[in-house]
C-alpha cells in the first residue's frame, strides 16, 4: 500500500503526515510526530495506555489506522493542559497519588478528561465504569478513582 | 561529564514552553534558562530538576531532557509523615517522563529475538529462508558474544544465547537487528531453530534426582533447605495432639507491568557502551555485562520504568546482554523492546508450588503443637534467584503463628519450562496461602471460629520463630483487631446465604474472609551486611544531591529519599535533589527489591545526611552542632563540592546460613486484610465488594505513597486469587499470552479499599520505617478463599480460584 498524506489536528495544531494509511495512529503520534506521551502496553486494545480522544471520544490508538483520523481533532495527554495550566484532573492525580510508575497515567487522564467533560461531578461508580478500559498494575485503582472524584472542574477551561 | 543540576527556578510557563518545544532542546539553551532564572520559590511549584542522559546526549549532539518536577507546599522542614507530591509526578501526568521506548537516537536499529519453539533437545542450528532479503539484517548468535556466554546471577548455568542444548520453550537462540520494528519481526519469522527434540520434563514431583531427564547439575535441585526448630522437631509422628493435614497448590503468576521489558544499548564515543532502559537494578546489569562483554567500559542508566514488581529485577540483565551484543556487532544504538505476547511467553514468573502441611493441634485450645511441612517449588529451567525464593518461602512457611516443634523442608527443582524469578513476595505469598488455608482447615476440624484460632496462635512479643529468633515486635494481634473493627464499622454484614432459586436474575452469596501475614523486611540474615549498600550525598552550591543506585519504579524512592535527607538537614525540599540513576555517577545501594529500599537504603540516606553535616562542620572548622546547614554554608570560603559516602552499618544480626537459625530479618511487617465478596452461584465468578487492611508499616514516611503500595499489592493478590491463571501448552509455554486472556483486575473488578496504616516504629529504620513493598501481596488470596468458603461452603485449596473451578466445586457440593 503506498503512502498517503493524512491531515488532522493534534492538540490544536494542524499536522500533515505522509505515511501508509494503515499505520497505527499510536505509531504516527509517537514516531512520526514524537508525541510520546501515549504509550503501548499491549497492542491489542486491552490496556488503554494508548488512549487518545478523536473528536472528543476516547479510542485505543493502537487499533486505529491513521487514515481513519483524516480531518479529525485529536487530543493526547500532552494537550490536556491549557495556557500553561494543568488540567484539573492532572492536578488531582498529583495531589491524591493517582500516579505511581506513570506508564498508565496518560491513558487514564485522557479517559478521565472525556468523562469530566460530560459529567463534572462523577460518583466513584461512574468513574470506575468510565475507566474500565484502562489497566493499572501499581495503584489498585483506589487513588485513581479518588483523584477523579475529587477533581475540581470549576473554572475550567480557564 | 557530570550531570548538570539546576540552580534556578524556571517559572511554570517557561517550563511548559520548554516542554512544548521539547523535540529539540539544545543543551546550551536549557542551561541558559536555568542560569537566568533565580526566581523566588512560589508556593505551588518549586524547582525543576533536569536529568540529562549524557551519554546518549554526547552520542547524538543533542540532549534529551527529562523534566521532573515536584510541588512543595511551602518551605517546611518536616517532610516525614506527609503526603508530599511525588517528585516525578508532573513529568508523569504530562506525558513528559521518558520511558525507554520514548527515546529514539538517530541511526537506531530495532532488535528482535529468535527463540526455540520446543522445550528440550539438542540445538542443531539455525536455518535462514534463502528467499528472504537479509541484506539489511544483522544476525547474532552465541559466537558473537565477546566475553562469556553466561547470564551472571547466582550460578553460571544460564546462557545469554543457547548454543548446545535447549532447556525451555522460547529460550533465546539468536538475535536480529533491523532498520524497523516490522522488519525485525519479519526476519525472525524467516529463521527456523533446528532442535533434535527430546521429551521434556514438566512435572516437578518427578524432577529431583531424575537422571533420565537432567536439567540442572547432577540432580535437578536448585536448592534444598531443611529447617528444624524444637527439641522434638523430627519426632512429629510421636507428638501429642490431633493430626490435621492438607495439600495446597498455587500456580504461575505474571507480574504484568504495564510497560513491557525494554533496553536501548548505545555505543559510547569512548568505545564503551551505555545501557538505558526499564529496570529495577542497574548494578545487576553492570555485573552481568562485565562478563558478557569481557570488559567494564559501560554505564547503565535507568529510564522512567513502568512497573517492575520483581519482573525487572534480574531479567533486564539478559535483555541488556542481547541489546549489547547487537549494538556491538552493528556499531549502532539498538532498541530491544518486547511485545506483550513475547514478554508473557518468555520472561520470568512467580514460582508455582505444591505445599504439604501436617500439624498437631490441641483440639480444645486450638494451639499449634507441632508442624511438618514439605514445600516443592518449580524453578523452571535455570537457577536465576530460585534458591532465595526457596529460602524466603521456608522461613515464612508457618505464617505469623507460634509453634514449638517445627520441621520445614523446602525443595526447589528444575523443569523444562521458562525460568521463574522474582515477583513481589518472593515465596511468601505461596506459603502464606497454604498456612492460612491450613489454619482454616484446623478451625473447621476442631470446630473453632477461624479468627479465634488465629488469635490464640498469633505471635506475641517474646515468642520464638522457627529460625530461633526472639520477636521483639509482634503486630499480628493489633492489625487483626484494627482491620476487624474497621470492617465491622463499615459493614457488619449479615451473611446472605444461598438465596432461593426462583425469581432474581443473579443468585449470589456473600462472604467475608480474614487473613493475616508477616513479612521479613530486607535481605535475609547477613544479606544486608554482605551487600554493604552505599549512598553518596554532596553539597553543590546551596543544594544537596543524593546519589543512589536504588531506583524509583513507581513506589516513590525519588520522593522518599529527599524527604529523609531534607528533614535531617533542616532544608526545604526544593534544595535536595536526586541524581539520575546512572552507574557512572551513583554508587551501588543494593538492588531495589526485598522490601528494603525505604527501610535499609533510606537508613543509609539518613546516615549520609548526618555524615554530610559533619563534613560541612569540618569544612568550616567548627564542632558547634547547633548551627544550621545555612549557618555553616555561609561560613564557607569556597564553593567546592563536598561529597561523602555512607555505607550500610551492620545491624549485628546473628545468622547461620547452614542451619537456618538465628535472626532471619531485622524486623517484620504485619498485615491483616478483610475481604468482602459475592460469589455468583451460577457463573462461579467472585465479585469483590470491599477490602479493608490494617498494616503495620513502622512509620509511614509518606502516607500517600505508602497506602498506594499497600493498595496496589493487595489488588495484584486479588488477581492471584481469582483471575490470573497461566495456562501452559504442550511445550510448557504460556498459551494465554495476551491481555485478552491473561486477566488482571480492572476498575470494575477492584473493590473500594480502606487502608489503615499502623505505626509501631522500628528503631533500625529511618524515622521508624519498616519495609512494606511486598507484604500486601501475602495476605489477600487466603482471605478470598475463606470468604468463598463462608459464602458457599466450598473449600478451595488451590490458586487461582477461577470461575470454572468455583463452578465445578459448587456443582460437586
Amino acid at each position: 500500500m503506498s503512502d498517503q498524506n493524512i491531515r488532522f489536528e493534534l492538540n490544536g495544531e494542524p499536522q500533515s503526515v505522509t505515511v501508509t494509511p494503515m499505520a497505527r495512529l499510536l505509531d504516527v503520534l509517537r514516531e512520526d510526530l514524537r508525541a510520546t506521551g501515549s504509550k503501548e502496553g499491549c497492542g491489542e486494545g486491552e490496556c488503554g495506555a494508548c488512549t487518545v480522544l478523536v473528536d472528543g471520544l476516547s479510542v485505543n490508538s493502537c487499533l486505529v489506522p491513521v487514515a481513519q483520523v483524516e480531518g479529525a481533532q485529536i487530543t493526547t495527554v500532552e494537550g490536556l493542559e491549557r495556557d500553561d495550566r494543568l488540567h484539573p484532573v492532572q492536578d488531582a492525580f498529583l495531589e491524591h497519588g493517582g500516579a505511581q510508575c506513570g506508564i498508565c497515567t496518560p491513558g487514564f487522564l485522557v479517559a478521565a478528561a472525556e468523562l469530566l467533560a460530560a459529567d463534572d461531578q462523577p460518583t466513584p461508580e461512574t468513574v470506575r465504569d468510565a475507566l474500565a478500559g484502562n489497566l493499572c498494575r501499581c495503584t489498585g485503582y483506589q487513588k485513581i478513582v479518588d483523584s477523579v472524584v475529587k477533581t475540581v472542574m470549576e473554572g475550567w477551561p480557564c | 561529564m557530570t550531570v548538570a543540576m539546576t540552580k534556578g527556578c524556571p517559572s511554570r510557563s517557561r517550563s511548559a514552553t520548554l516542554w512544548k518545544n521539547r523535540r529539540f532542546i539544545p543543551f546550551s539553551s536549557v542551561k541558559a534558562v536555568l542560569n537566568k532564572n533565580d526566581e523566588a520559590v512560589d508556593d505551588e511549584i518549586s524547582l525543576i530538576a533536569f536529568h540529562f542522559f549524557t551519554s546518549i546526549a554526547m552520542f547524538l549532539g543533542k540532549s534529551y531532557a527529562v523534566v521532573y518536577m515536584r510541588v512543595s507546599r511551602g518551605a517546611s522542614s518536616m517532610h516525614i509523615g506527609q503526603g508530599i507530591v511525588r517528585r516525578d509526578g508532573r513529568a508523569k501526568v504530562t506525558g513528559a517522563a521518558l520511558y525507554v521506548d520514548d527515546v529514539c537516537p538517530e541511526n537506531c536499529l530495532y532488535g528482535a529475538t529468535v527463540r526455540s519453539s520446543v522445550a528440550r533437545g539438542r540445538l542443531l542450528g539455525l536455518e535462514k529462508d534463502p528467499a528472504y532479503d537479509w541484506s539489511d539484517i544483522t544476525i547474532c548468535t552465541a559466537e558473537d558474544i565477546p566475553g562469556e556466554n553466561v547470564v551472571a546471577l547466582m550460578t553460571d548455568d544460564q546462557p545469554v544465547l543457547a548454543y548446545e542444548r535447549i532447556r525451555h520453550v522460547a529460550e533465546p537462540v539468536a538475535l536480529i537487528a533491523a532498520p524497523t520494528r516490522d522488519r525485525a519481526l519479519e526476519a525472525v519469522a524467516h529463521i527456523k531453530v533446528l532442535v533434535d527434540e527430546e521429551p521434556p520434563l514438566f512435572d516437578p514431583t518427578i524432577s529431583a534426582h531424575n537422571q533420565d531427564q537432567l536439567i540442572f547439575g547432577s540432580d535437578n535441585i536448585f536448592s534444598h533447605i531443611r529447617l528444624l526448630h524444637g527439641d522434638q522437631a523430627e519426632a512429629f509422628d510421636a507428638l501429642d495432639g490431633l493430626l490435621v493435614e492438607g495439600e495446597y497448590r498455587v500456580g504461575l503468576q505474571e507480574q504484568l507491568y504495564i510497560e513491557t521489558q525494554g533496553i536501548l544499548a548505545s555505543p559510547r564515543p569512548d568505545g564503551g557502551l551505555t545501557i538505558f532502559g526499564s529496570m529495577q537494578c542497574p548494578y545487576y546489569i553492570v555485573k552481568a555485562l562485565k562478563r558478557v562483554l569481557g570488559h567494564e567500559n559501560l554505564n547503565v542508566v535507568q529510564a522512567a520504568t513502568g512497573g517492575g514488581f520483581g519482573g525487572k529485577e534480574e531479567y533486564p540483565s539478559m535483555l541488556s546482554a542481547h541489546a549489547a551484543i547487537l549494538s556491538i556487532k552493528t556499531g549502532r544504538p539498538v532498541k530491544l523492546i518486547y511485545r506483550r505476547d513475547e514478554d508473557l511467553r518468555a520472561t520470568t514468573k512467580r514460582h508455582p508450588a505444591i505445599m504439604n502441611y501436617r500439624t498437631k493441634v490441641d483440639p480444645k485450645t486450638g494451639k499449634l503443637l507441632g508442624a511438618d511441612v514439605r514445600l516443592l517449588f518449580d524453578g523452571g529451567a535455570y537457577n536465576t534467584l530460585s534458591p532465595v525464593v526457596n529460602s524466603r518461602g521456608v522461613i515464612h512457611a508457618l505464617g505469623p503463628y507460634a509453634c514449638p516443634q517445627v520441621c520445614l523442608d523446602a525443595l526447589m527443582v528444575a523443569t523444562n519450562t521458562p525460568p521463574n524469578g522474582a515477583f513481589r513476595g518472593f515465596g511468601a505469598p505461596q506459603v502464606m496461602f497454604a498456612a492460612e488455608r491450613h489454619m482454616d482447615r484446623i478451625a473447621r476440624t476442631i470446630g473453632m471460629d477461624p479468627v479465634e484460632l488465629r488469635r490464640r496462635n498469633l505471635y506475641r512479643v517474646g515468642d520464638i520463630t522457627p529460625t530461633g529468633q526472639c520477636l521483639t515486635d509482634a503486630g499480628g494481634l493489633e492489625v487483626l483487631d484494627k482491620a476487624l473493627a474497621a470492617a465491622q464499622k463499615t459493614d457488619p454484614r449479615p451473611r446472605v446465604e444461598h438465596p432461593g432459586s426462583g425469581g432474581s436474575a443473579a443468585r449470589r452469596a456473600s462472604g467475608r474472609g480474614v487473613a493475616i501475614a508477616w513479612h521479613g523486611c530486607g535481605f535475609t540474615g547477613n544479606g544486608e551486611a554482605a551487600l554493604k549498600g552505599k549512598v553518596d550525598l554532596a553539597i553543590q552550591g546551596d543544594e544537596v544531591v543524593i546519589y543512589s543506585g536504588s531506583t524509583d519504579i513507581g513506589q516513590g524512592t525519588d520522593t522518599i529519599f529527599p524527604s529523609i535527607a531534607a528533614t535531617i538537614l533542616g532544608l526545604p525540599l526544593h534544595r535536595v535533589q536526586m541524581a539520575p540513576h546512572d552507574t557512572d555517577i551513583v554508587p551501588d545501594s543494593g538492588p531495589t527489591v526485598a522490601s528494603r529500599t525505604a527501610m535499609v537504603v533510606g537508613g543509609v540516606v539518613a546516615q549520609g545526611a548526618r555524615k554530610l553535616m559533619d563534613a560541612l562542620r569540618q569544612d568550616v572548622n567548627t564542632e558547634d552542632s547547633s548551627l544550621t546547614f545555612d549557618d555553616l554554608l555561609s561560613r564557607r570560603s569556597t564553593d567546592e563540592t563536598i561529597r561523602i559516602q555512607a555505607e550500610y552499618v551492620d545491624a549485628g544480626l546473628e545468622w547461620d546460613p547452614k542451619t537456618y537459625q538465628g535472626d532471619a530479618y531485622p524486623t517484620y511487617g504485619w498485615s491483616c486484610m478483610v475481604v468482602d465478596l459475592d460469589v455468583d452461584l451460577d457463573t462461579g465468578e467472585v465479585l469483590y465488594t470491599r477490602l479493608i487492611q490494617a498494616t503495620d508499616v513502622g512509620k509511614a514516611l509518606n502516607p500517600v505513597l505508602c497506602a498506594g503500595q499497600l493498595e496496589g499489592g493487595a489488588l495484584q493478590a486479588l488477581g492471584y486469587a481469582t483471575s490470573e491463571e497461566v495456562v501452559l501448552d504442550a511445550h510448557g509455554g504460556m498459551i494465554n499470552n495476551r491481555l485478552t486472556n491473561y486477566i488482571i483486575p480492572t476498575t470494575l473488578d477492584a473493590p473500594p479499599m480502606e487502608t489503615i496504616l499502623v505505626e509501631n516504629p522500628y528503631d533500625g529504620g529511618p524515622f521508624g520505617a519498616k519495609g512494606i513493598g511486598e507484604i500486601p501481596h501475602d495476605v489477600p488470596a487466603p482471605a478470598v478463599a475463606q470468604a468463598i468458603e463462608q459464602a458457599t461452603g466450598l473449600v478451595l485449596n488451590r490458586l487461582p480460584m477461577t470461575p470454572e473451578r468455583v463452578m465445578d466445586g459448587l456443582e460437586a457440593l
